[in-house]
This record gives C-alpha cells, sequence and structure tokens, in this order.
C-alpha cells in the first residue's frame, strides 16, 4: 500500500542507508527508532524539569510554616509539577516506546505516516517551552492546578493563561497525531501472519490506548477553547454571570481527564505483559483475558468520569452509578493482575532489573489500586477529597505503576535498542533505591491524608509536621535515584558489554527473535513471516 | 483490515464538535433534573391554589450576593419563612446602588438542596430581566414563588439564594 515501485527504482542505490550526519538528523528525521529515540529523551528531560519542581514542594513542606517559597510560587511549583509530568514525561515517554518498538514488534519497516511523525515530536519542545516561559512573565506559570478548574483559570487566572492554552492545544495536536499514527501503523502494517490476536500485548494496549486518545484529547483542547472565549471573546461557558456553570468544566474536563488516566497505564501495562513472561520463563496466562480486559477498561473509562467530582453536589443516584461504575472497573484490573501473577506461578523465575521494576510495578500498582477503591466510594471519598491521601493514591499508580514500567521497558529493551548490555549491578542499585525512597516519599501521605491534611497548600497544621519531614527526605532520595538513572542510562548508550541478539534467554517476539542487537537502522524493509 | 488516516481524522473532529455538544447536553440533562440548582419559571394563572398541603411545613431561607465587583449593596429583607407547597408566598429583596453612575445587574438564581431546584417554580422574579440602578437608588423588588406539592418528604430546608453579576462592559 506504501510503496511506490517507480520512486524505489529511482533511489534503490539509498536502500541500505544509515542515518544523516550531524545535529540535521534529529531534526529532519523520519526514522521511527530516531523520533522514539527524541520522545524517550524528551520525556526524560520533562521528568527531571518536573522533579525539580517536585523537589521545591517537598522542600517547602519540610517543615510547617513557610520557610522557602511564597505561596503563589507554590501554586505554580503543584501546577506545573502536574501538567509537566502528565504531558511531558509519562505521555511522551510512552510515545516513544511506541515508535520505537510497535514497528519492530510488528514486522513493519517503520510507522505509518513518518513525516507526520516528525510533525508529532517537534511541536513538544516549542509547546513545553511556551509553558516552561510562563514561569518568567508578570502573573507567573499557571496556579490554579493541572485540572485547572474554571473560575480559577478564567475569571481569577493572569494573563500568562493564554499560553498555556496555546500550550495545551499543541500538546493535544500532537498526541492525535501520535495516535492517529499509531492505529494506522497497527492495523495497517502488520507482517503476515501477524494476526490481531497475535500482536504482543504492548502493541494491543497501545492501540487501544490510541483510540482514547483520539476520543478524549479533542474533548480537552475544546475545554481550553471554551475557557479561551470565555477569557476574550464575551461568551459564558462557565461563567453563571452569563447563564454558564463552572461546574461544567469539571464535567468537561473529567471526561477528558479520566480516560486520560488510563492513557497513562494501559501502555504500561502492555510492558509488564511483555517483560513477566520473559523472566517466568513462561508464555503470559490468559492473552485473550488481557485484551478483553484491556479494551474493557477502556470503555469503562468513558462512564465514571465524575467520581473525581463526588463533593461538588450531586443527587445520591448520580453518586451510586458513578461509585457503582468506578468499583466496576477494579473487575477487569484484577483479571491483569491475577493473569501476571499466575504467568509467575511455577516459573523459572530470574530476578534481572527490568523483571525488578515489573514486580514493583504489580506490587505498587495494586496499593495505588486499593487506595483508589477507596477513593471511589461515594460516602467516604467526602473526607478523603483533596486530602494527601489523593495525592499518595494517584503517585502511587503514575510513579511507582506508570513510570515504573517505563524504567522497566528501558532495562528490558535497551540491550536490543543499543547492543549494549546495562549494568546490572548500577541497575539493582536504582531499582532498590527508588523502591524504599518512593515509599518513604509516599506512604506517609496516607496517613497525613487520611488525618485531613490538604492537598496543594504550603503550609500545614503542626500534627503532620513529622510525616512530611520523612515524606520530604524520601523525596529527596528518589529525586536522586533519577540524577543515578541518567548516568546509567549515558553509561548504556556509551558502551557495555555487548548484547545477544535474544538479550533475554526466555524473550519472545519479532524485535527479539528475527533482529540483531542493535536493530539497522531499516529494519523489516522486507516483512517478516510469522508463524 | 485496512484504515485511512484521514477517515481517522474525522474522529479526533468529531470529538472536538462532541466536547461543545456537551454544552447543550449538560443545561438539557440539568433543566430535566434540576441538578444545578436553576429554578423554574411558571405563569401565575398555571398555579392551583387548591392544591396547597398544609400539613406540611417547610423553611426556605434567602441569601444574596453580589458577583464581580458590581457596587451594589444587596439583601433579602426577610431573611427566613415557613412555607407550605402549594400556596404561593412573596419575599421581597432591596438592593442599593453604592455607584454615582448609573450601573446594570443581573440576578443568577440557585437553589439547594439541589433535588428541590425541580419544585421551587417562580411567577414572578427580578431575576427574568437585567435591572438597572441610577446612581444611589434604592429599589425593593418582589420575588413571587411557589413550591410544588410532589417535593420529597426528606426535604425540610430550602436555600434560594441570588447572585447579582456586573453587565457594565469594563
Amino acid at each position: 500500500m506504501y510503496t511506490d515501485t517507480a520512486h524505489d527504482a529511482a533511489h534503490g542505490e539509498h536502500h541500505d542507508h544509515g542515518p544523516a550526519k550531524g545535529l540535521m538528523r534529529w531534526v529532519t528525521t523520519t526514522n521511527h527508532k530516531d523520533i522514539g529515540t527524541l520522545y524517550l529523551w524528551l520525556a526524560f528531560t520533562m521528568l527531571l524539569y518536573g522533579g525539580s519542581m517536585a523537589m521545591i514542594i517537598r522542600l517547602e513542606l519540610f517543615q510547617p510554616g513557610l520557610q522557602w517559597v511564597e505561596p503563589h510560587f507554590f501554586n505554580q511549583m503543584t501546577t506545573m509539577h502536574g501538567l509537566v509530568m502528565v504531558f511531558g514525561a509519562i505521555m511522551p515517554a510512552f510515545v516513544g516506546l511506541a515508535n520505537w518498538l510497535i514497528p519492530i514488534m510488528i514486522g513493519a519497516p517503520d510507522m505509518a505516516l513518518p513525516r507526520m511523525n516528525n510533525w508529532s515530536f517537534w511541536i513538544l519542545p516549542f509547546a513545553f517551552t511556551i509553558l516552561a516561559s510562563t514561569t518568567f512573565m508578570e502573573g507567573g506559570a499557571p496556579a490554579f492546578g493541572w485540572t485547572f478548574y474554571a473560575p480559577l483559570s478564567t475569571t481569577f487566572a493572569p494573563d500568562t493563561t493564554d499560553f498555556f492554552i496555546f500550550a495545551v492545544h499543541l500538546m493535544g495536536i500532537s498526541s492525535v497525531m501520535g495516535a492517529i499514527n499509531v492505529i494506522a501503523t497497527i492495523l495497517n502494517m502488520r507482517a503476515p501472519g501477524m494476526t490481531l490476536m497475535k500482536m504482543p500485548l504492548f502493541v494491543w494496549t497501545w492501540l487501544i490506548t490510541a483510540y482514547l486518545l483520539i476520543a478524549v484529547m479533542p474533548v480537552l483542547a475544546g475545554a481550553v477553547t471554551m475557557m479561551l472565549t470565555d477569557r476574550h471573546f464575551g461568551t459564558s461557558f462557565f461563567d453563571a454571570a452569563g447563564g454558564g456553570d463552572p461546574v461544567m468544566f469539571q464535567h468537561i474536563f473529567w471526561f477528558f481527564g479520566h480516560p486520560e488516566v488510563y492513557i497513562m497505564i494501559l501502555p504500561a501495562f502492555g510492558v509488564i505483559s511483555a517483560i513477566i513472561p520473559t523472566f517466568a520463563r513462561k508464555p503470559l496466562f490468559g492473552y485473550s483475558s488481557m485484551v478483553y480486559a484491556t479494551a474493557s477498561i477502556a470503555i469503562l473509562s468513558f462512564m465514571v468520569w465524575a467520581h473525581h467530582m463526588f463533593t461538588v453536589g450531586m443527587p445520591v443516584a448520580g453518586e451510586l452509578y458513578f461509585m457503582y461504575a468506578t468499583i466496576l472497573i477494579s473487575v477487569p484490573t484484577g483479571v491483569k493482575v491475577f493473569n501476571w501473577v499466575t504467568t509467575m506461578w511455577k516459573g523459572s523465575m530470574t530476578f534481572e532489573t527490568p523483571m525488578l521494576w515489573a514486580l514493583g510495578f504489580i506490587v505498587m500498582f495494586t496499593i495505588g489500586g486499593l487506595s483508589g477503591l477507596m477513593l471511589g466510594v461515594a460516602p467516604v471519598d467526602t473526607q478523603y477529597h483533596d486530602t494527601y491521601f489523593v495525592v499518595a493514591h494517584f503517585h502511587y499508580v503514575l510513579v511507582t505503576g506508570a513510570l515504573y514500567s517505563i524504567i522497566a521497558a528501558f532495562y528490558y529493551w535497551v540491550p536490543k535498542w543499543t547492543g549494549h548490555m546495562y549494568d546490572e549491578k548500577l541497575g539493582k542499585i536504582h531499582f532498590w533505591w527508588s523502591t524504599i525512597s518512593v515509599n518513604v516519599l509516599f506512604f506517609p501521605q496516607h496517613f497525613v491524608g487520611l488525618a485531613g491534611m490538604p492537598r496543594r497548600i504550603p503550609d500545614y497544621s503542626l500534627q503532620f509536621a513529622e510525616f512530611n519531614m520523612i515524606s520530604s527526605i524520601g523525596g529527596f532520595a528518589f529525586g536522586l535515584a533519577q540524577i543515578f538513572f541518567l548516568y546509567i542510562v549515558i553509561k548504556t548508550i556509551r558502551g557495555g558489554v555487548k548484547a545477544t541478539d535474544r538479550v533475554w534467554e526466555g524473550a519472545t517476539g519479532l524485535e527479539f527473535e528475527q533482529l540483531p542487537s542493535p536493530p539497522p537502522y531499516h529494519s523489516f524493509t522486507e516483512a517478516p513471516t510469522v508463524k | 483490515m485496512k484504515v485511512s488516516p484521514l477517515r481517522l481524522a474525522a474522529i479526533p473532529l468529531l470529538m472536538f464538535g462532541f466536547g461543545f455538544a456537551l454544552v447543550p447536553l449538560y443545561d438539557v440533562f440539568c433543566d430535566i433534573t434540576g441538578l444545578n440548582g436553576k429554578t423554574g419559571r411558571i405563569e401565575a394563572s398555571e398555579i392551583d391554589n387548591s392544591q396547597v398541603d398544609k400539613s406540611r411545613t417547610i423553611e426556605v431561607r434567602f441569601l444574596a450576593n453580589t458577583g464581580n465587583g458590581l457596587p451594589w449593596n444587596f439583601q433579602p429583607l426577610v431573611k427566613m419563612m415557613e412555607i407550605h407547597p402549594g400556596q404561593v408566598y412573596e419575599a421581597m429583596f432591596r438592593v442599593r446602588s453604592a455607584s454615582d453612575e448609573p450601573t446594570l445587574g443581573q440576578a443568577i438564581p440557585s437553589v439547594s438542596p439541589g433535588l428541590a431546584a425541580e419544585y421551587f417554580n417562580k411567577t414572578e422574579c427580578f431575576c427574568f430581566t437585567e435591572q438597572e440602578l441610577a446612581g444611589r437608588e434604592t429599589i425593593d423588588m418582589p420575588v413571587r414563588f411557589v413550591v410544588g406539592t410532589g417535593i420529597s418528604e426528606n426535604i425540610e430546608q430550602i436555600t434560594l439564594s441570588y447572585t447579582f453579576f456586573s453587565l457594565d462592559k469594563g
């Protein structure tokens, strides 16, 4: 479908060309591997940027009282930390993994729309430069929380909010283009014999994630467009004075926002479903149930958004519906966790670094899932709402969930990508350092949250002092561990023990079975055969 | 199964439209269920005075606020009334402009609990139209309302809140 024979004949002599030389290679590249690498580096940069803001937050919360920053600046930090981590770190990291892995997993020569792929990526550095530049403007960066509820983000927001709106539009366009690319690649470019139900689960989870992206990112774009017209063009979508309703903002936002949390976790499920079977040396238990569970989670994610809003005032019938629908999601999620555990059952397990991160994911993501169940129960959510319990919950699912799976994916596939094994000892130190510190960081936040400490506030009552100090110490240690990770990444790229083509004894899939480590710049120019 | 990227692009375009379609959907949904506390309006002729339920007494409280910098002092003359469902009552609100210039405002009503909104109907209200006050003017404004007899047994208190917003440009 995408081959043009005349074109091929004219340029036949360039068929095996490698990457162009110099910096322009990265600017003009349409190669899925290059673009994957660019995405991953952007995500890492944003992780450190968002992480540095987390350090400022933890520094301020180290002791009660106002120590280091002004409350308004603190608000900017919590807001930008959330925005940067969600849109800058987690999402681009998964798109980077998709770019690197989907073509070599399904036997395709590249992504379906390589030039658009280049655009999807290169929009993002501009979007984040625009967003970050607001920090240095009069009025400061967004300070209304990453959820930018109206009227905080409309009537009461500084002029810099327009930069934020434009940045969100750019991120949305990038995500939608990337998602269309993923869907077109998966549906059109699979090698002969690679039926849908033979695809690796990472490909399946990304296919479903891509559909979520094209369904909800435009709704977010609609929400910020309404904000923009409310702010400047006299509309009253969210302004009661003109007949609008600020609560409607929350409904529209969370109609995007809840599928968004699954956009950030479904590809993680795919990563874990690749790693666990390799190191348990058993095929994944219940492959088709995993596919159906992923699809069920995606569909349910459109029907539960108001569980973020139990306290805005809802009739009992609404609370009951959203509560039951929310709790229902634990069924397909439970299917996944039990399938991973069953995959390991009586397996010949070894515990190389990727497996450690994957196991850490299963244990700690489940802790986050459990606190999620508690939050999903409407009557008790009234107490937990907007406390540190919520902060603890979503950091367990996003840091020890999504981020852990990304790090696991790095250790698992980096020997394939670079041809170098990472340093196993350093990888294990990174895991244990991160895992101990991340629990010191986030576990106490459950306690202060249950005791009533509100989130997004730069000061707190004295009775929360000890737990906050412990939490901050964990935070600093966890932040430092990721600088250590940067060292490991650079060290692995620059050299290391030569990786075998199979990399792991139990590894399966086209990328391990049919490609060398590292794969050539253009791989699968002729489609492999899939049994 | 092959898919065309251009056809795929229709999905985000449709969803962008759907985001805006949520606005009227939300209004219709709230209108039917009364969820966002917006009160209803009926004609005086629609009221059937024979349906007054003397066996029930509901406490109606009044709140008055001003928003977005409107220089008005706005208060209910009676803070609370005991009413029977089905009967028409009148409550007075007083507004005094603290500005030397003429000012224009619009009152937005809200009823709490939200479930009462469906049964809270007004035959006359200053919130139906824009209000213009001359400099330093004081006016009294009536609200005539009736609470429907079908209202849930569990509701013993209703709060009717008005916020006056400025309609002056700039």
